[in-house]
């Protein structure tokens, strides 16, 4: 995940040179394809590596509500994501001569609620894609159209902030992270026990 | 009806149908087993033992009809079923990357297993992996794997246990072992549910058996004092009969079909061909 992100980053800067005065509003873009791009790749592991190995049903026979693995795996897709991140970013800083430290705070808001939206969303469609023959394909049409709004306020968010601006002006799109998270984590409470059945 | 001379149903599966699209995998199948019975359940290939034995541990849910494990509905009560019960089935459930301690540690986490240490050690002690106990499990033998597929299946000391194919991969030896186990577990008065070829294995251990065909329950009765042989050739008897009067049902129906879309499709065609 981290060499893919990496890789995104360093052609970006191929493609558009490291001055982005011209292509200021790009920046929020790149990270953020980096992020979700690479993100997808350890989605794809998350499920499909358990039922390849037969551990899946395994897991399923736990004690634990089918929820819980949702919550676990979950949590385990953010803290690997988080990490590429955290990677990402610092080439980010490094290779675009941004400077970020001012607005480290709302920024960190900003790209951990975005990642949890993506996590969330991801888990789900994973677990719904990984019994299929052609699960890293469907899981890529499944999850970017139902990620485009937690995409679009991260990237317009992280824009603002790099831009300087106050808190208060990204305030509407931070709402519209919550509720995407908020709406999708209850979505998956509902209904994970069902995607796991089959 | 809950109880059997007065001891209540461990199992008990009620009109169980399961279709896979078009493919009817059991059909009406009925099951009921107080503490202590041991079932084997035999049956040819896609008979519907697998299917049957998944539904039973609530790995997959019915097309219709119920299954109550302890009292426990299986579709509403998953979690409290699975601390009662074991399954070994086809896969291992192992972490390759894992040693077999570190496997029988995290699935004795999940079950919460009481003094989780010792136990494991018991375990690796009766499975005969000592040796192994450090080694990833991805360079052990399919019958190694199978060994510690047991010891994970009975960690959490299981009143049920639902095993399919559990001599897969097993040398006389491990199947010996297995044998052994599953002898300590009957003596115990647990209930198991073994799913197997191994006709000889499977009368040894349990009190009764069960032939599954197409789907069917088509024989279900006490094994006590039963002739091997003549089990034998009657599961041969009853397999071949079975298998025939199902081809010959699908081919008259896959007929019919065949001629009612040559009448609705194509209205001036002879009926007779």
């Amino acid at each position: 995940m981290c060499l893919f992100s990496f890789l995104v980053v360093i052609i970006f800067s191929f493609a558009f040179g490291t001055d982005l005065q011209v292509y200021n509003g790009m920046v929020p873009g790149i990270l953020w394809v980096a992020f979700i791009f690479s993100g997808l790749l350890g989605l794809n592991r998350s499920f499909g590596t358990e039922r390849d190995k037969g551990t899946l049903s395994g897991l399923l026979l736990c004690p634990v509500a089918p929820w819980e693995i949702f919550l676990a795996k979950m949590i385990g897709t953010l803290i690997f994501t988080t990490i590429m991140e955290i990677f990402t970013f610092l080439v980010f800083i490094i290779l675009y001569n941004q400077n970020v430290l001012p607005f480290l705070v709302p920024l960190s808001l900003v790209i951990f609620l975005g990642t949890l939206g993506f996590s969330i969303v991801g888990t789900i469609f994973s677990a719904m894609s990984s019994a299929t023959k052609a699960r890293d394909v469907i899981l890529s049409i499944l999850v970017f159209p139902i990620s485009v709004p937690v995409i679009i306020a991260s990237v317009k968010a992280t824009g603002l902030i790099l831009e300087g601006r106050s808190i208060q002006t990204v305030y509407a799109w931070l709402k519209i992270l919550v509720a995407f998270d908020m709406v999708f984590l209850l979505l998956a409470y509902l209904t994970f026990s069902h995607i796991m059945e089959e | 009806m809950d109880e059997l001379h007065g001891q209540k149903y461990v199992v008990k599966a009620r009109e169980l149908i399961k279709k896979f699209g078009f493919k009817t995998a059991l059909r009406q199948v009925n099951l009921s087993l107080i503490s202590g019975d041991c079932l084997a359940l035999f049956g040819p290939n896609g008979a519907g033992k697998t299917t049957l034995i998944q539904i039973l541990c609530s790995l997959t849910l019915p097309t219709s009809g119920k299954v109550v494990i302890a009292g426990l509905d299986t579709r509403y009560h998953r979690a409290a079923i699975h601390r009662l019960i074991g399954v070994i089935a086809h896969d291992t459930f192992l972490y390759g990357d894992l040693t077999a301690v570190e496997n029988l540690n995290f699935y004795g986490r999940m079950y919460n297993v009481p003094k989780l240490k010792a136990r494991i050690d018991d375990l690796i002690d009766q499975v005969g992996l000592r040796a192994y106990k450090n080694d990833p499990v991805h360079t052990y033998s399919r019958g190694m794997k199978q060994r510690l597929s047991v010891a994970r299946a009975i960690l959490h000391d299981p009143a049920i246990l639902f095993l399919d194919e559990p001599y897969t991969g097993l040398d006389q030896q491990g199947a010996d072992d297995l044998q052994r186990l599953l002898n300590q577990f009957r003596d115990q008065r647990k209930t198991i549910v073994l799913a197997s070829h191994n006709l000889a294995r499977g009368l040894e251990l349990c009190s009764h058996a069960a032939i599954l065909n197409a789907g069917e329950l088509i024989y279900h009765e006490n094994t006590a004092g039963i002739d091997k042989n003549e089990f034998k050739q009657m599961y041969l008897k009853l397999t071949e009969e079975k298998t025939w009067s199902h081809q010959i049902s699908a081919q008259v129906s896959y007929e019919n079909s065949r001629r009612s879309y040559g009448k609705i499709f194509f209205p001036n065609s002879d009926p007779k061909n």
